[in-house]
């Protein structure tokens, strides 16, 4: 199936989705990498408010070049980065801060799949390396935060329009493709 | 594709006219794929049967075509930059800092083309936003004897492959088969992160560092090339078969196509070692090269 979603998404939109299925999106998503993660659960922690709203969002996984001029930003090339890096903390941040969709490449673990099947979330796979093209979809840079943390690590507020094809790669059913793919790969000694 | 730059001035290269072309150089690197590996990934959509595989090798070979058309980098991930300087005996390097050359180079590429600042320290994670610091760019220097060019090639090293690399030291006992599995093992563990269709390059032999340096060499190597020993070279072959057997596919998604090319380089090593080392190019396989004659005439190869 194919989906025109736009953000923020709700539990609906989210729960009908399964693996295989195609999705371009439209609306606000965010970017974030491992520093951002770090620090919005420290925040939380700390009972500090975040400088987004996270609540239905959908992150991407991407560390974009951008480029300042006159006082505004430019996404030169944007595409996703891998996302198993955040493997460890994701399950936490989709618990705590409630976002739906997670926008990367090369996939994610089974904790990962776990909390997306409690709390509602999908895993949209984009083909790594695409940078130009995954720019294309970008029609504005509305913000950054946390800029400190360097060009890569910060969070930027990117308005998308038909952002895809994501490939939903993990849903909220428990099916994750990169399983399935496993699952299928023969042992050693079958091929050996 | 080639293009002359002459350099001018009388003896010795002029630091200024060098130092523009390796500009040119990584900026080539970042923007155009070789054509070998264009080919490759043309290739591996036409041969795939799986339809996400597909979709996706569609996306790629547009984002190949875009970002040669808008002359922007194909990733976003500009990679740490690796620079491999073969310099002819015979060819005047004495004149020349090269390391400051190439330094200046990327530094000024990071804010011109832009590149993302990639480079950090790796304890504190400070970045510098210059793509510049200790040993990065690092350099490969390798003299050849009885030539008079000097040949420079970039390499912007991603993470996402870079992250992938393995290296075992496995008992001679193993052999042939424990040097097959040690491969298998390391594209099963590496899945859709280091962004297949890759290329992979293994180095059998030496002392660990030599066997990652030639893996590393292997993974650069044209595709379409075999290693001149035939053993070798029958083995690249099934190997590579046997890892496209694997199914992992496009990004991990499934799909007959895991690696574009498998190439291995190898040294003798002591009777009681046998390391192996695996690496990985992305699909996004990125290098170009430059030659420069003594004379100071500069070719983009």
């Amino acid at each position: 199936m194919e989906y025109q979603l736009e953000t923020p998404l709700t539990d609906e939109d989210v729960r009908k989705l399964e693996i295989g299925d195609i999705v371009y999106l439209s609306g606000l998503i965010y970017t974030l990498r491992d520093r951002a993660h770090q620090r919005a659960i420290e925040y939380k922690a700390q009972g500090k408010a975040l400088p987004i709203d996270l609540r239905g969002a959908v992150i991407y996984h991407c560390g974009p070049i951008v480029k300042e001029e006159k006082e505004k930003w430019y996404i030169v090339v944007a595409g996703p980065t891998t996302s198993a890096r955040l493997n460890r903390i994701e399950p936490e941040f989709i618990e705590k801060f409630g976002v739906k969709g997670i926008i990367g490449k090369g996939g994610m673990d089974n904790g990962v799949l776990e909390a997306m099947v409690e709390y509602g979330c999908v895993y949209l796979a984009f083909p790594g390396g695409c940078a130009v093209l995954a720019a294309s979809f970008i029609e504005k840079v509305e913000g950054v935060e946390w800029y400190d943390l360097g060009m890569a690590e910060a969070i930027w507020k990117l308005r998308v329009k038909n952002f895809g094809p994501l490939i939903v790669a993990m849903d909220t059913h428990g099916d994750s493709i990169y399983n399935n793919v496993a699952e299928l790969t023969p042992s050693l000694d079958e091929i050996l | 594709m080639l293009s002359r730059v002459s350099a001018k001035g009388d003896d010795s290269l002029r630091e200024e006219t060098l130092k523009d072309a390796v500009k040119k150089l990584i900026f080539k690197a970042v923007v155009e794929l070789p054509e070998d590996v264009k080919r490759a990934i043309k290739r591996a959509y036409e041969s795939e049967d799986s339809e996400l595989a597909r979709i996706q090798l569609r996306v790629i070979l547009d984002n190949i075509r875009l970002a040669e058309r808008e002359r922007k980098p194909i990733c976003q991930d500009t990679g740490v930059m690796i620079f491999y300087v073969d310099v002819g005996a015979e060819f005047p390097l004495k004149d020349i800092n090269l390391e400051r050359i190439l330094s200046d180079a990327v530094q000024e590429s990071t804010r011109e083309i832009p590149l993302r600042p990639n480079a950090v320290d790796p304890l504190t994670r400070s970045n510098p936003g210059t793509n510049v610091g200790p040993s990065i760019p690092y350099i490969n220097w390798n003299v050849i004897p009885g030539v008079d060019y000097m040949l420079i090639t970039a390499v912007p090293k991603g993470a996402g492959s870079e992250n992938m690399s393995a290296l075992v030291e496995l008992p001679p006992v193993e052999g042939l088969r424990g040097v097959k599995a040690f491969v298998l093992e390391s594209v099963i563990r590496a899945g859709g992160k280091p962004c297949p269709p890759t290329i992979i390059g293994v180095g059998v032999g030496g002392t660990a560092p030599v066997a990652m340096k030639l893996a590393d060499i292997a993974s650069l190597r044209k595709i379409g090339t075999r290693n001149s020993d035939p053993f070798i070279a029958d083995l690249e072959r099934e190997l590579l078969e046997k890892v496209n057997s694997l199914g992992i596919g496009t990004m991990g998604l499934g799909g007959k196509i895991t690696a574009l090319a498998l190439h291995i380089e190898r040294a003798y090593t002591h009777t009681a070692s046998l390391p192996v080392a695996v690496r990985f190019q992305c699909w996004a396989s990125r290098r170009a090269s430059l030659r420069i004659s003594k004379d100071g005439v500069i070719e983009y190869l």
